[in-house]
């Protein structure tokens, strides 16, 4: 649905790439999730990929149109939600939606509510319903707490049923609950709709429910893959042990061929399914035994760490 | 037929937003009627008999046209300031053409001169600036004339410019000079030979001028050309304004 090849952008007057060289593909359907610090690139990157900013070098399509011969095809077919609030406060939830709804096409322009046509009505009806609006659909929007106008964005911008869903950063600013609902009810949606999502963040329990991860620093992928294969990869699960007899135990893990280091306690390099085995196979009196499993947390800031290292 | 659609759509959001917006609506109104009501009225009681013209007709005629083509003109160059604000970046991710943007923009900050012009207009007859029916009906396509003149100036500087900063840094530079050069306040007639060619640099000069062709028609020769010269001298720099400033701003605006 969504390929880069190469995709580089260097903004004028800098001297280093904002996007460095990226390439991936991302499957229809799916939901990625596009990780990184602040200033890696990440904001650019949608930019680039909603047609909204030209690159430097490579390509990038999406559903096989190309971002930047045809703009105008992938405009149609994205939906995009931004870091910052795009509803303009002094207009009321419904002529936000309905701005919108006429800019994409989906219906002839009226000067008021009234005179739009009856299909239009009855689908903002039900979008309200949907968000429990109904009677504050006529309300400014700067009426409408923070969570809830994130819902209207996102309501608004899957109307003229986008291939794929851009959304850059779309819980910042929100507080935990609002955080959480929102969450929920963009898992539903992206059930029922099939759209392909295509998310930035920086938290990462929000990542974690990805199918893709893709973490970027400094404009290059730093990891690529799966939560799992991106725990797996890049931090290692460990046991870590001592005994009072150190030598002993040194020697012993060197027979059984188990992968260690320190001088004391010992990192012994096993994954979760064979530390059991590993450990009934020690005779040495051990006097601690303790697993490390990371989070995904930890495989971040170790990548994050590492690169800025 | 959506491209159209499009057009209306952000014009009429613009004229929502001016009517709702409350503190906007005084300062807009509040600048022109300063200058006009103590500027003007000052200007004609402490200097009027010796000019042999109506300083205070003068003044008005010079801010109306002012007002207008400085309120479309500011509004286009908004577009660059709000692009990553509320609703405009939905407006750049749409799938709708560049120049439709553009023009939806003109016609958007021309409809917000418009109540303006007729605040301004309103004033005049209070302050007792003399007015024919006809007289107004006539000046009622001049100032659309001079609002869609104003937006076209507003896209060629807005094609220029990266962000806002650059916009309140040119700002003083572009407008200010030309409140004295499109000789608002002041007679241009007899100005030395660089501020005058300044002065036809100017395209704020134009739109007071042909404002005050109406406002002066068989009456004091005030204007200092025909109302033919200047709309044809306004048509021809509309034209290469919107056609440059347009495509300039379509490159850099996805150039950055």
């Amino acid at each position: 649905m969504i390929h880069l090849d190469g995709l580089t952008k260097r903004y004028k007057k800098t001297d280093r790439n904002a996007v460095d060289g990226i390439s991936f593909d991302v499957r229809a359907g799916e939901f990625f999730a596009l990780l990184g610090p602040n200033g890696a690139g990440k904001t650019t990157m949608i930019s680039i990929l909603t047609t909204t900013l030209s690159p430097t070098g490579g390509t990038a399509s999406i559903d096989g149109h190309d971002i930047v011969r045809e703009a105008s095809a992938v405009r149609r077919i994205v939906g995009i939600i931004f870091q910052r609030p795009s509803l303009d406060m002094n207009l009321t939830a419904e002529e936000n939606v309905r701005f919108h709804a006429i800019l994409y096409g989906l219906y002839p322009y009226a000067p008021t509510y009234g005179l739009m046509p009856a299909a239009y009505r009855e689908q903002v009806q039900g979008l309200a319903a949907l968000l429990g609006i109904a009677a504050e659909l006529r309300k400014p929007m700067r009426t409408f707490s923070g969570g809830m106008r994130r819902k209207l964005e996102i309501v608004r911008s899957l109307m003229h049923r986008p291939k794929v869903l851009f959304l850059d950063e779309p819980t910042a600013g929100l507080d935990v609950p609002s955080r959480r609902t929102l969450w929920e009810y963009l898992t539903t949606i992206r059930r029922e709709s099939g759209t392909t999502v295509f998310l930035t963040t920086h938290y990462l329990e929000e990542a974690e429910e990805a199918d893709t991860i893709c973490i970027i620093d400094q404009g290059k992928v730093v990891s690529f893959g799966t939560p799992d294969r991106i725990k797996s990869d890049l931090v290692q699960e460990y046991v870590l042990v001592d005994a009072e007899d150190r030598g002993r135990l040194r020697e012993e893990l060197a027979r059984l061929e188990l992968r260690s280091d320190g001088g004391g306690p010992f990192r012994v390099h096993v994954d979760s399914r064979h530390t059991h085995a590993a450990l009934k196979a020690i005779d040495t009196p051990l006097t601690l035994v303790r697993t490390h499993m990371p989070s995904l947390e930890d495989a971040y800031l170790e990548i994050v760490g590492k690169v800025s290292e | 037929m959506s491209e159209v659609a499009a057009v209306l759509t952000l014009a009429h959001r613009d004229l929502i937003k001016l009517l709702r917006d409350r503190a906007r609506i005084v300062s807009d109104f509040a600048f022109p009627l300063i200058f006009i009501g103590i500027l003007g009225t000052s200007l004609q009681s402490g200097f009027g008999s010796s000019t042999g013209i109506n300083l205070l007709h003068f003044v008005f005629t010079g801010v109306l046209a002012q007002t207008i083509w400085q309120s479309t003109a500011l509004g286009v160059i908004s577009l660059l300031m709000d692009r990553e604000q509320d609703f405009s970046q939905e407006i750049f991710v749409s799938p709708i053409s560049r120049y439709s943007i553009i023009f939806g923009k003109i016609l958007g900050e021309s409809l917000v001169a418009f109540p303006q012009f007729i605040a301004i207009l309103a004033f005049g007859i209070i302050l007792g600036v003399p007015f024919t029916l006809e007289k107004i009906v006539a000046l009622i396509p001049a100032a659309l004339i001079i609002a869609v003149y104003g937006g076209a100036f507003g896209v060629l500087v807005l094609s220029r410019l990266e962000n806002q900063r650059q916009a309140n840094q040119i700002f003083p530079f572009v407008m200010l000079p030309q409140f004295f050069l499109a000789g608002i306040f002041n007679p241009i007639q007899n100005l030395p030979w660089f501020l005058d060619i300044l002065s036809k640099i100017a395209p704020m000069r134009y739109a007071v001028d042909l404002m005050r062709d109406v406002y002066y028609a068989g009456g004091p020769s005030v204007p200092i050309f025909d109302l033919p010269t200047n709309l044809a001298i306004i048509g021809v720099e509309f034209l290469v304004f919107i056609v440059v400033g347009t495509a300039g701003f379509v490159r850099a605006e996805r150039n950055r």
